[in-house]
């Protein structure tokens, strides 16, 4: 019977102390309101964004998103969304004509061809380019890409146009394209690449009948994450496009223009808020501010969607 | 005839034939190609740099810190120091009252583990704020106040201005983006609402963030100021206690800072995220395994091994925010007076007017005088990139130097 003395300790004695475990469910429930705080703000954006976008379109004539002929003039009341619209997808279609180029090949050189040392020195350099704030590449955009590069292609533009524009936010997203891609090269398993090699491949048809397919869906991703990104890009446009408050619609590239994110920028900026002339909704100009900010959203939000599910394909093979 | 003398001819034949081409142009094309894409990614940079330093060098060389002037000034100069350390009205006294704020946690927790290399970690960043500092009072274009007249305007309010942003967006972005990551990493249930709330970060990254500055402006400036009294059930309290211009006051620099807060946000949880991920799950059950609770597991094993990693998030977090302008613009950063007389009361500096660096490049960018446009814009933007720069670099070496340890 005494042998029986010695008694196995309890669960409670092994759970510890309260305090413990008071601090234990303060700290849970610290941490849980914290990753609640993400869709909060999520649903803030969205909240802010569609009430006072309800109030713009209530208000204002719906003819005036859709004027002839087509001029983005909120003082007005003239919201021709074809104008801004045009503007944002010329620039991001010379960004991308910029960037794709730049940041695959810098991308390939750096995955494919250059020595560990020299990666090592590189890529950091690239990063840094990719840290320089937007207004600085605005500023670049005016004061070096406008007269050198612009000026020298279409003769009768100004300083100020929407290709020096589209060029700097190519600059701009040019580091996002190689940086996204060159993870994606670097994911594929080097047996690939021995595999192809012991088939008697060259590097050149190593590099671009094996890697690049294999990373393909790393770099689509890529691509369409600095689209976003180019779409969204505000400074660089309101310093080098060189329209503010109003723009007429154009499709030619060495001309003045506007995107989305600078009809915002200069909404935004006081004197738009004062109601102006004639035209149903001109005082709405303010509220437009919204509606764009909500169609920009969604726009960028598909492109992260896609961008995304392609990001996580590349997770999903290797 | 040997066996040698049949398989040579032979070796020699299987080679050539598998050496293939000699020179392979379009390879050699191609890897030309590619390297020239990089080398002009290269070329940009360094273009603008130059571009920037040509432009704005000017300025610093004739309103910058003289260095011929420095014997005579460094007794002025220690006595300035010694003026701005206990009375901190000039600029150069807020900055090192904000870095001695930012510092104290760190300096308490050394002192608290004893920890020497803490310590002296933070002694030499105070030093280096006061360091930092002195340079900007001895500088006329980083210490004076804005102006209309090309020759008097300088950055000092902006630099103000920023530092107080950055200081709120460490304070804000940082405990509760760590704190974030640590929940999706480690509390969060494996479900879909979990799921939900990681996509919804990773979205919220790609946010353009014009769009974050509308969010302040709803948020931050309407609901949270001037409008305090519109929220449902508590607005009149709310009212009541804060005052007429509620809790932010409207378009003051906290509504700014907590603005810029919620763009970084997202970089800070998903840096802290890959970070907490890449401590082996080993460590946890080791500590797990002597009894330790989930949160002793976590302050202790966790986040001490994820700390590099949470820095570096932190530091190019700072370095976005600092550069940020759109959202800035939309939630009112002003370009006019702000901070001029230093006779107004500490919350009197925090209810008014303010200004930023990225919000004076883009402001001078836009003035129609040679003057402002080229030379002190260039000039702005040089304080502006060794900031932004530096933080960039340093959080890069850091990366590097911690990846792959485990």
């Amino acid at each position: 019977m005494s042998t029986m003395t010695t008694v196995p300790p309890t669960p409670i004695d092994l759970s510890g102390s309260r305090r413990r475990h008071r601090r234990e469910r303060v700290v849970r429930t610290f941490f849980r309101v914290a990753g609640l705080s993400s869709l909060a703000i999520s649903i803030a954006i969205v909240a802010s964004l569609v009430g006072d976008s309800l109030t713009f379109l209530n208000n204002i004539d719906l003819s005036s998103l859709w004027t002839e002929p087509h001029r983005w003039a909120p003082r007005v009341g003239k919201f021709d969304l074809l104008t801004v619209f045009m503007g944002s997808l010329l620039v991001t279609g010379i960004a991308m004509i910029v960037a794709i180029p730049l940041g695959l090949g810098a991308a390939f050189y750096l995955a494919e061809y250059a020595s560990a040392r020299v990666r090592r020195i590189l890529k950091p350099v690239l990063e840094v380019l990719a840290g320089i704030p937007s207004i600085v590449l605005g500023f670049f955009a005016v004061a070096w890409i406008g007269p050198n590069i612009v000026q020298n292609i279409w003769t009768d533009a100004s300083a100020f146009s929407i290709a020096a524009a589209g060029i700097g936010v190519g600059f701009l997203v040019t580091p996002l394209v190689a940086s996204v891609s060159e993870d994606s090269m670097r994911a594929v398993p080097t047996a690939l690449r021995e595999a192809s090699y012991g088939m008697g491949a060259r590097k050149i048809t190593t590099v671009t009948r094996v890697v690049f397919p294999a990373a393909i869906s790393g770099i689509v991703a890529a691509i369409i994450l600095a689209t976003a990104r180019a779409i969204g890009e505000t400074m660089v446009v309101l310093l080098a496009a060189g329209s503010f408050a109003e723009a007429d619609y154009t499709t030619s590239v060495s001309n003045v223009g506007l995107t989305v994110t600078a009809a915002m920028a200069s909404l935004a900026t006081g004197t738009d808020q004062v109601a102006g002339g004639g035209g149903s909704g001109a005082g709405q100009a303010f509220n437009s501010l919204f509606f764009l900010g909500l169609l920009l959203f969604g726009v960028t939000l598909v492109l992260n969607v896609v961008g995304d599910l392609f990001v996580r394909r590349i997770r999903e093979s290797y | 005839m040997t066996a040698a003398d049949v398989t040579v001819p032979q070796r020699i034949t299987v080679a050539r034939a598998l050496r293939g081409r000699r020179i392979d142009f379009w390879g050699l094309l191609f890897e030309t190609m590619l390297l020239v894409a990089l080398l002009a990614c290269l070329a940009i940079i360094v273009l603008l740099m130059w571009e920037v330093v040509n432009d704005g060098s000017g300025v610093y060389a004739d309103r910058g810190f003289v260095l011929s002037q420095w014997p005579d000034q460094i007794g002025a100069t220690i006595s300035e120091v010694f003026d701005f350390v206990v009375d901190p009205i000039g600029v150069p006294g807020w900055i090192f009252s904000i870095a001695f704020v930012l510092l104290l946690p760190l300096g308490i927790y050394a002192a608290f583990r004893k920890s020497w290399k803490i310590g002296l970690l933070v002694v030499g960043l105070l030093v280096g704020a006061l360091v930092f500092a002195g340079l900007i009072q001895t500088s006329d274009f980083l210490s004076a106040p804005l102006s209309r007249f090309p020759e008097r305007a300088g950055i000092g309010q902006a630099i103000f201005g920023s530092l107080v942003l950055a200081a709120i967006v460490i304070l804000v972005a940082m405990p509760l983006g760590i704190a974030t990551a640590v929940y999706l990493e480690e509390y969060a249930p494996e479900n879909r609402f979990t799921n939900v709330v990681r996509l919804n970060i990773r979205n919220l990254a790609g946010v353009p963030s014009v769009v974050y500055g509308i969010l302040g402006l709803a948020v931050f400036v309407q609901l949270m100021g001037t409008d305090i009294a519109t929220i449902p059930v508590v607005g009149g309290l709310l009212q009541d206690i804060f005052g007429e211009s509620g809790i932010t006051g409207g378009k003051t620099i906290l509504a700014g800072g907590l603005t810029l807060s919620v763009v970084v946000l997202p970089i800070v949880i998903v840096t802290a995220s890959e970070s907490i991920r890449a401590v082996p799950q080993a460590l946890r059950e080791g500590g797990y395994g002597v009894g330790a609770t989930k949160w002793e597991v976590q302050r202790t094993l966790v986040l001490p091994n994820a700390f590099s990693g949470i820095l570096t998030g932190t530091i190019l977090s700072v370095s976005r925010a600092i550069g940020e302008t759109a959202p800035l613009i939309l939630v009112g950063a002003f370009y006019g007076t702000f901070f001029t007389t230093g006779s107004s009361s500490f919350w009197d500096k925090f209810s008014t007017t303010y200004t930023a660096l990225p919000q004076v490049v883009y402001q001078w960018a836009a003035e129609p005088s040679q003057e402002f446009r080229i030379s002190l814009t260039a000039a702005a933007i040089m304080a502006l990139l060794v900031v932004t720069l530096i933080a960039n670099m340093a959080a890069i070496l850091l990366r590097n130097h911690f990846e792959n340890r485990w």
